[in-house]
């Protein structure tokens, strides 16, 4: 049995499109054409050569001595945070601008949440003179001005969501309503593992350069290419699913998935999708999702943007499920701790969507010799409000 | 034989209002009903109110948030419309999103539907591939019409799947848009009318999506057979309330 997605789009019981009619022309196109346009030669030309000197990848992968010492175990990082624009989302933005122009898609409409993957929307955009749109819950361009201000520069046009509650779900209601809108012209950029298929398939397979990579640099330092664990936040899920791709069928690795516990699993404000989730449609998916008894999806709560989602993508949920993969939920003010805490040992600032991930070596215990990389998805720069006022600094 | 089948037997162009149940206020579900069909509405779409109507514009989206607020469930629906098919004969169907139906259970929702007398279903989000690999049967076992959408973009080959699944009417989206956003109906959409009309398709087609007022219906129902009004409707009883709906009918009725 495999992990990745069958040819229908699903991964086991999870995926799919559920999608109104007036999209199916657009996702159809995309669904029928993304395989053969990935496997081109020009196409992979282009983008290995934009995530070299662009991206500025490979991106290191780090042994962390301190950190590693502190907790009895081998720990890598691997530094998505060096990603031009700060974070992972980047990857995918890149494949998707390309595939936009294959398509003969000339105008770019993306939703936000925090910012991050506004901001490497409008800048591949920039980077490709492309015009583009990028709705964002009003709630978050209040709370994110920085990043309001990144995209502005980069010239992208910033419209706010103002329907349900003006968070990133709402955004993305926006940002298909204009694809129902603009039906031609449009390309969709998809900022995670989630959506209808076949975005799932298409953001993992560009963020599956993360594994790859891995794979090569720690035959270099470890002489193996499997690690015995693999470790990342999830929100939709993007840099998860980049993170675990090359693994996903290979049982000598584990899967460690860190979701947000927000205020604590039961305290009414959290958004670990697997623990309070149930299966249901979303956003074109089938897939966990938060919901009332009555199928209304409800408001998720993190201290980091970038994890306050109803959902998760389908290939988590199915991991999930499927025991695959092991679910861990961390609590904001664990992850803050993780967060300044990996700061002190090693110098690294990181987001706190990452600070979530590292905040499991708390409890989690590995043994002396487990190799345990945690995908560093991003750094803290974004977060530094959130620090100064949590910490008083 | 199905209320709606019968229905689309009359020799008159058809009207369909789509209203949101629980909207403006919870109890007004079986008042406007009954007034619609008083006023010589044809069919009625009762909306199912949803938290992320994705297909939806920004009135039918702000009444169904009102509509949840209100405390309107699929629960509390069913209970409002148990006993209606003792007051009204006019078609009824129910329009909502798949994700609340899928939480009632998909089986224990249709045989509800035809317990309280409820024709047909129109779910957006439920694509015709997977309704009939999936939900077919379970449809039909419960004699519920589910009727499709089709939009200017759709070619023709996946119109022909759509006919070939549906037994009622085909659902035809005027435009490409979200519900309540077009002014009226430019020369690129009576080609697209005629275009369908031209296809000869096994069932008849009602047009929907920027249908207001007389002159849109008449400009929809030139090659269809009817016409389904939903935003113009519900931005007027937010604004005017429910207690003269016939004459919001009458406006689009009139003359024809």
């Amino acid at each position: 049995m495999s992990y990745q997605v069958d040819e229908k789009g699903y991964y086991g019981e999870f995926g799919g499109a559920y999608i109104p009619e007036m999209l199916y022309p657009n996702v159809e196109e995309l669904r029928s054409r993304y395989l053969d346009i990935m496997k081109e030669e020009s196409f992979q030309k282009e983008f290995k050569d934009l995530l070299k000197d662009y991206v500025g990848r490979p991106t290191p992968l780090y042994y962390a001595k301190r950190f590693s010492e502190k907790y009895g175990t081998k720990v890598y990082l691997k530094r998505e945070d060096l990603c031009h624009t700060g974070a992972h989302k980047v990857n995918n933005t890149i494949g998707q601008i390309l595939m936009a122009q294959k398509l003969g898609k000339n105008r770019i409409i993306a939703e936000t949440g925090a910012g991050q993957h506004g901001v490497a929307t409008a800048t591949v955009c920039a980077l490709m003179g492309m015009e583009c749109i990028v709705y964002m819950g009003e709630i978050d361009i209040d709370r994110q001005a920085p990043n309001v201000a990144r995209m502005k520069m980069l010239g992208a046009k910033v419209v706010p969501a103002k329907s349900g509650s003006r968070t990133l779900k709402d955004a993305t209601n926006e940002a298909i309503r204009d694809w129902i809108n603009n039906p031609v012209d449009t390309h969709y950029i998809i900022g995670s593992v989630v959506g209808p298929h076949p975005y799932p398939d298409m953001v993992a397979r560009f963020q599956a350069v993360i594994s790859e990579e891995i794979k090569v640099q720690l035959k270099e330092k470890e002489n193996r290419e499997d690690p015995d664990y693999v470790v990342a936040c999830v929100g939709g899920g993007s840099n998860a699913a980049g993170a675990y791709y090359h693994y996903l069928d290979n049982p000598n690795v584990g899967i460690i998935a860190v979701e947000a516990a927000g205020k604590g699993v039961d305290s009414g404000e959290s958004a670990a999708t697997s623990a309070l989730g149930k299966a249901g449609i979303i956003h074109g998916s089938k897939t966990l999702l938060m919901q009332t008894g009555d199928g209304q999806i409800t408001e998720p709560y993190s201290i980091s943007a970038g994890l306050d989602y109803p959902g998760v993508g389908p290939m988590h949920a199915n991991l999930f499920t499927s025991e695959r993969g092991e679910f861990i939920s961390i609590t904001d003010e664990a992850a803050m701790k993780a967060g300044l805490e990996l700061a002190k040992l090693e110098g690294i600032i990181p987001a706190i969507e990452t600070s979530h991930a590292l905040a499991i070596f708390e409890d989690r215990k590995f043994k002396k010799d487990d190799i345990v990389v945690v995908n560093l998805s991003g750094r803290g720069d974004k977060d530094l409000n959130t620090y100064i006022e949590y910490f008083n600094l | 034989m199905n209320r709606i089948k019968e229905k689309l037997k009359a020799d008159h162009k058809l009207l369909s209002i789509y209203f949101t149940a629980g909207f403006p206020n919870i109890d007004d579900t079986e008042k406007i009903i009954t007034d619609l069909e008083k006023s010589g509405v044809d069919f009625i779409e009762i909306g199912l109110p949803f938290s992320d109507p994705l297909a939806d514009g920004p009135t039918i989206q702000e009444s169904s948030t009102k509509a949840l607020k209100n405390g309107m469930t699929t629960t509390k629906l069913f209970e409002q419309l148990d006993g209606i098919r003792e007051k009204v004969q006019i078609p009824l169907i129910i329009m909502g999103y798949f994700n609340p139906i899928l939480q009632y259970g998909v089986e224990e929702f249709c045989k509800k539907c035809q317990e309280t007398g409820i024709d047909g279903l129109i779910i957006p989000d439920l694509p015709v591939d997977v309704y009939n690999e999936k939900y077919r049967e379970l449809f039909e076992k419960y004699d519920l019409i589910n009727v499709f959408l089709i939009t200017p973009q759709t070619p023709d080959e996946r119109i022909k799947f759509i006919d070939s699944v549906s037994d009622g009417f085909i659902y035809m989206v005027s435009s490409a848009s979200v519900t309540g956003s077009t002014s009226g109906f430019g020369e690129e959409t009576r080609k697209y009318f005629k275009r369908i009309d031209n296809l000869e398709l096994k069932n008849p087609q009602v047009v929907g999506f920027g249908i207001k007022d007389k002159e849109t219906f008449d400009q929809a129902t030139e090659f269809a057979k009817g016409a389904i009004i939903g935003s113009a409707f519900i931005k007027y009883v937010d604004k005017n309330g429910i207690a003269d709906i016939s004459s919001f009918v009458q406006n689009v009725k009139a003359l024809t």
